[in-house]
């Protein structure tokens, strides 16, 4: 395990900044993380996590596919594809490293998202081991452990240093960058901090959630339920949970004119929106309760029927603390569980 | 309070004087109420509350709930009514489908600005007199009741209801309030520093809507940016112009109509303080037509209106170039 005493973590940033662009979490005016590309100046945030999750280096939330223009009667089409370069995200915590692999199964399965693709083989993952997990985090129940995240790099922070194990050759080579920074050092203080942090993580009150009634056997069971009525009656349709969440990953390709053009686009969609999936015959889903239901089935019972098994949340807790009217997937799965 | 009004709920139940109740339903902490109806005495018992905790504004549900069948009860503060007395002013309720029960508000605090001031980890919060007591997995905080409050309540226009049919907890007065200070701090930038700073605020949008879907003047049926029909429908921006002209175009739509609950700048995820757009509308309209509260009365909103007194669009244009 390599360590890095913590006075030297703004020349750690600083020299991967001259190989690499490297994004990591930094307070904003108003106090709300965010991933921001490194500069001098830039402080890590302290906070336990960024309001917009990391997936938007990978799935960005508007990207350019194509462009025409057109000349006359001439028309010109532009691929916007473009090899990306490597680039390093800091910080990233266990909750956003495991959607990424969500992510994966879908856009890297057949027919592969090129896109996607590009991002994700550029991107390198340096990720954050937590310390002070907020009580609206649930990622244990999704077999996540926050102490010891995935990534090409795992890293843990005590008082007086972040500690480093490379977990694959992209991650040996990042750190072989810095190697003159770091020193050779037992595991002994991480498996302290690790201790501490279990304690804190034993006394969150959604620890232990119970997920077994989330199966397929119980879908039509589930669908069917009468208190998707009552539950959904006070959502918004707004799409504040779909926007923060890891693993939300559809979206919308659309067009814009560009006066002598079009550009063509994909964008973030929400299944919460009344014009979602919206085809000739009209929406598919024409009240608040079905679209309710349906980002709750395909979370809770759709995504571990078709993907042996794993749900499509990490328990980040982001909606839970973002949701306008606090309505949120701790509600739902305790309210349908009870029955 | 909160067991006077659930008697008082229970009461109206049973006497058959409503069919179904909109107040605050229990979360799973002190901080996380959510809006429900509540069809049963059972109900009422176990999940409804009320305490400084509960802020939304339950007016807008109201469009849909007058629509049932029966009548509804519903538990207004003060600065709800004021969005109350707008919907019904654009005909948006069927007033004879509500029971208005009005709640006096001590003032809300806000989970946002808690967690703002550094504090992790919440299990608990208490409000008594001036304190907020927060427990947290960290240990215990305690903020003076004025640090918990968010800008819509530190700079609250009235605790005086404008509408009611039955009122529980005392009555209170329309404030003299200093809400137009933020808006008079912008106003003295220059324009170049005022693009910045809305530049800044408004770059962070993720066009997530909850502002729009909070707000109680946005009732259209089917709003212009969702509908594909209207040519400008967009779910994401294309580009800066597009982030600021969603924001532009709503507060252009409420304007006149937006009776300032705060609600917008309450649900941001992104905590832009989108409530000053409004306020700086509100502002002109009281300077330029006199003084105008949206949902105090049913005096015809100035914007609807053509006098001859009212100002030149040359006076409204030059007081925005500070070279002139």
């Amino acid at each position: 395990m390599k360590k890095l005493p913590i006075e030297k973590i703004d020349m750690f940033f600083q020299i991967l900044s001259k190989e690499y662009p490297i994004y990591l979490p930094v307070d904003n005016k108003s106090k709300v993380a965010e991933f921001t590309k490194y500069e001098d100046g830039k402080e890590w945030s302290e906070q336990l996590n960024t309001v917009r999750s990391a997936k938007d280096f990978f799935f960005p939330q508007v990207e350019n596919m194509m462009r025409f223009e057109t000349d006359g009667k001439k028309i010109e089409v532009y691929d916007m594809y473009e090899e990306k370069e490597d680039f390093i995200i800091f910080g990233v915590r266990a909750c956003d490293v495991r959607s990424f692999s969500i992510l994966d199964s879908v856009y890297l399965a057949e027919p592969v998202d090129s896109f996607y693709k590009n991002r994700r083989d550029h991107g390198i993952v340096i990720s954050m081991a937590c310390t002070r997990p907020n009580t609206t985090c649930f990622c244990e129940n999704f077999s996540i452990d926050p102490t010891n995240p995935e990534g090409d790099v795992t890293a843990w922070r005590t008082n007086e240093a972040v500690y480093f194990q490379a977990n694959n050759d992209k991650g040996e080579k990042v750190l072989s960058k810095v190697a003159r920074l770091l020193v050779e050092d037992s595991n002994e203080k991480v498996q302290e901090q690790k201790k501490k942090t279990k304690e804190i993580l034993n006394r969150l009150p959604f620890h232990n959630l119970d997920l077994s009634y989330f199966k397929e056997e119980n879908t039509m069971e589930i669908f069917q339920s009468k208190l998707w009525e009552t539950m959904s009656e006070s959502c918004l349709g707004c799409g504040t949970c779909t926007f923060v969440c890891p693993t939300c990953q559809c979206y919308d390709i659309r067009e814009y004119n560009t006066g002598n053009g079009i550009e063509r686009f994909r964008c973030w969609d929400s299944c919460m929106y009344s014009d979602f999936t919206k085809m000739a015959h009209g929406n598919p889903r024409k009240s608040q309760v079905e679209r309710f239901r349906q980002r709750f089935m395909h979370k809770l019972v759709y995504a571990p029927t078709n993907n042996f098994g794993v749900y499509g949340c990490v328990g980040c807790g982001r909606c839970v603390e973002k949701c306008p009217v606090s309505m949120n997937i701790i509600k739902v799965i305790k309210t349908l569980e009870e029955k | 309070m909160q067991e006077i009004m659930k008697s008082r709920a229970k009461e109206l139940l049973a006497d058959g004087t409503v069919a179904r109740v909109l107040g605050w339903k229990k979360g799973e902490f002190d901080y996380d109420c959510t809006p429900g109806v509540f069809a049963s005495e059972k109900e009422i018992d176990e999940k409804l509350i009320y305490n400084s905790l509960c802020q939304s504004n339950l007016s807008k549900y109201l469009i849909e709930e007058s629509r049932k069948e029966g009548k509804v009860a519903v538990f207004l503060k003060p600065c709800d009514t004021y969005s109350f007395n707008q919907l019904l002013k654009e005909h948006r309720l069927h007033r004879d489908h509500i029971y208005v029960i009005g709640v006096a508000c001590e003032d809300k605090i806000d989970i946002d600005t808690i967690k703002a001031k550094g504090i992790e980890g919440i299990l608990t919060i208490s409000c008594e007199n001036e304190e907020v007591k927060i427990q947290t997995l960290y240990g215990e905080e305690v903020l003076a009741k004025k640090e918990a409050m968010n800008d819509r309540c530190l700079t609250c226009k009235s605790k005086k209801h404008m509408v009611y049919d039955e009122l529980i907890g005392e009555e209170g007065e329309v404030l003299d309030s200093n809400r137009f200070d933020m808006v008079e701090k912008i106003e003295r930038m220059t324009s170049e520093e005022r693009f910045a700073f809305w530049q800044g605020e408004l770059s962070r949008c993720i066009r997530c809507n909850a502002c729009r879907n909070v707000c109680p003047a946005c009732s259209c049926e089917t709003c212009v940016f969702d509908n594909p029909e209207s040519g400008v429908e967009n779910k994401a921006a294309a580009n800066s112009f597009e982030e600021n002209m969603f924001h532009i175009i709503r507060a252009f739509h409420v304007a006149g109509r937006c009776t300032d609950c705060g609600e917008c700048s309450r649900v941001c995820p992104q905590n832009i303080p989108l409530h000053l757009i409004n306020r700086k509308i509100i502002k002109d309209i009281n300077e330029f037509y006199g003084e105008y509260q949206a949902g105090a009365d049913e005096m015809l909103p100035p914007l609807n209106e053509f006098k001859k007194s009212d100002v030149e669009p040359d006076v409204v244009y030059m007081r925005g170039d500070e070279s002139k």
